[in-house]
């Protein structure tokens, strides 16, 4: 360097804060833009699962009342004799009770009972069967006793029926609006929980149909499930993490496990179609076979979550084990496996979560089946709460919407209690080396 | 050469670029820089030395508000840069960024090409009229930071195939080739070997002609190579500010004493 | 019987380690130094009964079934089956299987009563064998493991070689579900494509997957050209990705790089519940708020809008895929090393300029392959357009048509009937073969390109 450099040579341009200066406004602009596409984004996002959850409980909390009348039964020896139970006129019995309530009514007419008989629940003159066959001294007294009913006049009473709608155009006729306003007014109508929704299976008639069935089919199914994944998820991590040799062998079950976790789910719904039915003949519609073909898809997830665990112990653990002379596994089943449960657990649990709201492949195995009691063992036809979801969707009645998104609301309520006893274990257990 | 650091010394002494008045800094519960004052002065080399940790790089951060991008870092006190207060809410922390620029401890060049690396702050601000104003102050900032030799024939490939030397030069290109008034140097060879350090070294010296440079070292030899003023900070506070020759050969306190003779570290 | 067999399984597991581990510690208090600890050495009984046992138990329950089957159709008397296809051969078996479990419905012929019995029998005799062999195998087990007990046999090398056993084991059931998916679905589309010509099924523009009702119908040709079912599958997959992918990563990219912390720890977890709701769930909600919504919106503009359009069904799976596309995004643009981030603000770049000119740049390759693995999770995506698409094939772009998609023919093809002999069960395999080959590309491609990417910054 010579001397001359030292002069103040080349002065700072001044250009640069000016051109600084002038362009600000410009890029200020365009940041607020791209902010506000951001926050546009995030809102469009939020905004779609409020209208989801919106529309789920406005149509569904209708379902968890249901319109019931109380009435007066007078069990007519005429119609209902002990000698032919269960056999007997109870519908008669029914109807005759109920006409006697109502002021104008020709009990003699028999299209005129019928109509007011369509009132009740088909499953009221069950009702009175049941108790009738298990105590026939009832016969020939009166008996009080609530029931359900039918589904148009469960929508009339909780206002989803318009009186204003044109007689022709609307599901009940002026005639049979002035019946039911009529008990109401005789305060034989009342609305309690509707304890059917949890304790019926599933029905043709929206009233009467509960997710008993499909409550107990998927515990069944995720029960195998779980059996089934849980074990085999956490020994294939341990031994891909602990003690697989980095090779060729490893690295295909790598990729595969990787593949396996994204494969479409009706694809395992195939898989389970043809193998598990269709060549071990397994029984079709049972939530074991639902079960296994969730296992193969939990196990991927539950493999994942487990091997990361498994990663996050520090290797000081091991190494501290190793030195006082134990065996590889006793260094991992003894130190590194509790260490990893919390985790493991939790990514189990999410695992299970997404087992539970799986539909696609259940539907392929006939878990969509129309059946009318619960399964009492895992090979038993039984349906799923997602595959009930989907029957009652399909179901023209319009009480079945309201059910339908009832039973979208307890299925969420169970995955949103599994996310939180995750979150839970993972925020209480998990330590942070 | 002698004779031209004193000269340096004397054109820095009379002129302050940057004054900072009872600087602290938090991150959220960590004081991490304590009532720290310094006259930063204009075309000359400070450098900031002081043991891993003692909140010199934080310091650093302080004067292009950079510490604005941590989230929980909350900056007291008073940094006037030519008598105005940058962190005066009028003022936006990008305008001040295109004259305050910086260099980082390892080389972070964008992942585009050798030439879109270097055009990326006058293309943002601006600064080029044309492509042809554009290649030329490409070309400019590529040579004052040394390296267009290197890279002229090749300024299409990208940026993060060059060595690491090459790297942290290209990175200095791309910072002076928006003019900027300071500039900010963290740590900027503690990534590099010997000869790169030395290039970039030889590069500082050749830059403090009309930009002022802040540089954080943790070698004192090169504290002692390339600056004319020198902050010694520890646990966070300041302790001596001087002459590089002075802090060198008499500091005052003993801490820096301490420091220098290799008793804390 | 079988819960019997399982119980049976357990107590001898139990007595097994017992008896082993009394063994090893009565050598122990002889003075003698063990090898392996004694609970060792129960261990190692307890997993050499299980092991086997559990095997035949298993092997035994999968084969009987069809073993018995076979068994009681043989012993039919002469001439009963004359003249039934495969079909009818199976709804005779159904038949005197539920004789057998004692459903009768009518008044079947007298030589059914009589396969149904012996058939019962044949289930009697399967099971008291089953339990017979689990002893017996439980039992020589036991005394083989007893034998072993000694101060010098190493109880806990054997244990731990029976572990490693059953971890390989564990590791292999992802191949065998993959070998078993390949096997099903090329065995299956194998029969499909003998009897529908494979070119017909590639090129055909016509879907009509009938049930032959006359013996001479079998295929009416042109019936299985998968290329409007694939056609709209795509278009919903586009109208689907048009929605998710802007809005994802807008979101992505707020969220990563400007949201307040607060907002940031809310928006988070509210995505992961969106990620979360079952794809049932989706599909009511399109049938229940967004087709009506579409539809009225069609009227006041007096366009002809048809009750199930692609656009409803593909805007909610756009939906959907919000969050996968988002977290993704995020995950991408998280990775990117502060350093680019601060290099680019240190020159003066404003956040925006920051995050389009560097950041997204950088992440770009993690965020391509996130939108890849959301292309492939749309074209398989099953229950939303089961609910909200329709059910006819129509070589149609058109998203305010009704179209049809791959997963929609083959779930409503396999609900109900499954025979597997008639070309109508089998298109839904072939169909299915198609959806596996075509997400695995894409999966295989997408997975790397994240991997790549996630190496280039670690």
């Amino acid at each position: 360097m010579t001397d001359t450099s030292s002069a103040p040579n080349t002065p700072p341009r001044h250009g640069t804060g000016a051109a600084v200066q002038a362009s600000l406004a410009r890029r200020r602009r365009k940041q607020i833009a791209l902010q506000a596409c951001g926050i546009g984004a995030i809102s469009i996002a939020f905004l779609m699962l409020f209208i989801l959850v919106a529309s789920l409980v406005s149509s569904g909390y209708q379902a968890f009342t249901q319109t019931h009348v109380t009435l007066d039964v007078f069990v007519d020896p005429e119609e209902v004799r002990e000698e032919r139970l269960p056999r007997g006129g109870f519908d008669d019995v029914l109807a005759a009770s109920l006409a006697r309530m109502l002021p104008d009514v020709d009990t003699s007419d028999r299209a005129t009972l019928r109509q007011v008989e369509r009132i009740l629940s088909n499953g009221a003159q069950f009702a009175l069967r049941d108790m009738v066959v298990a105590d026939p001294s009832l016969i020939g007294q009166t008996i009080e006793i609530t029931v359900p009913v039918s589904d148009p006049y469960d929508q009339l009473n909780k206002g989803l029926i318009d009186r204003e709608t044109p007689e022709e155009n609307r599901r009940l006729k002026d005639e049979e609006i002035a019946y039911f306003d009529a008990l109401k007014e005789s305060g034989a109508i009342s609305k309690p929980f509707n304890f059917g929704l949890f304790t019926n299976a599933d029905s043709r008639f929206p009233e009467l149909a509960g997710l008993k069935g499909a409550l107990v089919g998927s515990f069944w199914a995720l029960l195998t499930c779980f059996v089934i994944s849980f074990p085999l998820g956490i020994g294939a991590a341990i031994y891909l993490e602990e003690f697989a040799p980095k090779n060729r062998v490893s690295d295909f079950i790598e990729v595969n496990i990787n593949n396996l976790a994204a494969v479409p789910s009706v694809v395992f719904g195939l898989l389970a179609l043809s193998v598990f039915i269709g060549w071990f003949g397994l029984p079709r519609s049972a939530p074991f076979v639902g079960g296994l073909t969730l296992a193969l898809m939990t196990m991927p997830t539950i493999i994942i979550a487990t091997r990361a665990a498994l990663k996050s112990v520090p290797p000081s653990i091991r190494e501290a084990a190793l030195g006082l002379g134990a065996s590889r596994q006793q260094v991992v089943f003894q130190h590194v496996l509790p260490l990893a449960m919390p985790g493991i657990l939790t990514g189990t649990i999410i695992g299970l979560a997404q087992a539970l709201g799986e539909t696609a492949p259940l539907l392929l195995i006939g878990m969509n089946a129309f059946i009318t009691s619960a399964a009492s063992s895992p090979f038993d036809s039984a349906t799923a709460l997602p595959t009930q979801i989907f029957i009652w969707a399909d179901s023209p009645e319009r009480g079945f919407v309201s059910r339908t998104s009832a039973a979208i609301l307890v299925l969420l309520g169970f995955l949103v209690t599994m996310n939180a006893i995750a979150i839970f274990l993972r925020q209480r257990f998990e330590r942070k080396w | 050469m002698n004779d031209m650091t004193k000269f340096d010394r004397f054109v820095g002494l009379n002129e302050t670029k940057i004054s900072a008045q009872g600087v602290n800094v938090f991150y959220g519960d960590t004081h991490a820089v304590k009532d720290v004052s310094v006259e930063i002065a204009e075309r000359a080399v400070t450098a900031f030395i002081g043991p891993s940790g003692c909140g010199k790089s934080t310091f650093l951060r302080c004067l292009n508000r950079m510490n604005d991008t941590i989230d929980g870092a909350r900056v007291e006190g008073q940094i006037h840069l030519d008598g105005e207060d940058i962190y005066d809410p009028k003022v936006d922390p990008v305008q001040l960024r295109a004259k305050v620029g910086m260099v980082f401890q390892k080389p972070n060049p964008f992942p585009k090409s050798i030439y879109d690396n270097v055009a990326y702050g006058p293309r943002i601000h601006g600064l080029a009229r044309n492509k042809a104003d554009l290649d030329e102050i490409v070309e400019k900032s590529l040579r004052r930071a040394a390296i267009w030799d290197e890279v002229k024939d090749r300024l299409d490939a990208p940026g993060t195939g060059l060595s690491g030397g090459q790297q942290q030069r290209l990175c200095i290109a791309r910072a002076v080739a928006t003019e900027p008034e300071v500039l900010l140097m963290d740590e900027p060879c503690s990534a590099l070997d010997p000869i790169a350090t030395a290039q970039v070294e030889e590069l500082i010296d050749e830059l403090k002609r009309n930009v002022s440079v802040v540089i954080v070292t943790h070698s004192m030899q090169q504290a002692a190579r390339v600056s004319q003023k020198t902050a010694f900070f520890h646990l966070g506070t300041l302790v001596e500010y001087g002459d590089t020759g002075q802090i060198f050969t008499n500091p005052k306190d003993p801490r820096t004493e301490a420091y220098i003779t290799g008793r804390i570290g | 019987m079988t819960s019997l067999a399982f119980f049976v399984l357990l107590l001898a597991c139990v007595v097994g380690y017992w008896i082993n581990r009394r063994g090893a510690q009565a050598i122990r208090a002889d003075g003698q130094r063990l090898h392996s600890l004694a609970s060792y050495h129960g261990l190692f009984s307890a997993l050499m009964i299980l092991v086997p046992v559990l095997t035949l138990i298993l092997l035994w329950l999968v084969l009987q079934g069809p073993v018995i089957d076979r068994l009681t159709m043989a012993a039919l008397p002469e001439g009963a089956l004359d003249g039934l296809d495969s079909g009818g051969l199976q709804l005779v078996l159904a038949e005197i299987k539920s004789i057998s479990r004692g459903q009768i419905f009518g008044t079947p012929e007298d030589w059914k009563i009589a396969a149904a019995e012996h058939h019962v029998a044949l289930k009697a005799r399967s099971s008291a064998l089953m339990l017979g062999a689990v002893i017996a195998l439980a039992a020589a087990i036991m005394l083989f493991a007893r034998s072993r007990v000694g101060a010098e046999f190493r109880a806990r090398q054997g244990v731990e070689r029976i572990v490693s056993g059953l971890m390989i084991f564990c590791s292999t059931v992802a191949i065998f579900t993959t070998v078993g998916i390949v096997a099903a679905l090329v065995f299956e589309t194998g029969k499909f494509l003998s009897l529908v010509p494979l070119r017909e099924f590639l090129f055909g523009l016509n879907w009509e997957p009938q049930i032959p009702i006359r013996e001479d119908q079998i295929a009416a040709s042109g019936a299985f050209g998968w290329v409007p079912v694939m056609l709209g599958t795509l278009v919903i997959t586009v109208v689907a990705l048009t929605f998710a992918v802007p809005v994802g990563l807008l979101s992505a990219i707020y969220l990563n790089e400007f949201a307040p912390q607060r907002l940031r720890s809310v928006a988070k977890p509210i995505l992961e519940i969106l990620a979360g709701v079952p794809t049932v769930v989706y599909g009511f909600f399109a049938i229940l708020v967004v087709a009506p919504a579409i539809r009225s919106l069609g009227t006041s503009l007096g366009i002809d809008v048809s009750p199930n359009t692609a656009l409803a069904a593909g805007s909610v799976m756009g939906v959907m895929l919000i969050p996968f596309i988002s977290s993704f995004a995020d995950d991408a643009l998280s990775a990117v090393p502060r350093a680019l981030r601060d290099g680019a603000l240190a020159l003066g770049a404003t956040r925006a300029e920051t995050m389009l000119n560097v950041l997204f740049p950088a992440a770009l390759p993690g965020i391509v392959g996130g939108i890849l693995l959301a292309v492939s999770r749309a074209i398989g995506e099953t229950m939303i357009v089961v609910m909200a698409a329709g059910l006819i094939a129509k070589l149609t772009v058109n998203p305010l048509d009704s179209v049809t998609t791959v997963t929609v023919q083959i779930v409503t093809l396999l609900i109900g009937d499954t025979s597997f002999d008639n070309p109508k069960t089998l298109a839904a395999f072939a169909l299915g073969m198609m959806l596996f080959l075509v997400t695995l590309v894409i999966n295989i491609f997408a997975l790397r390109i994240v991997r790549k990417y996630r190496e280039a910054y670690d």
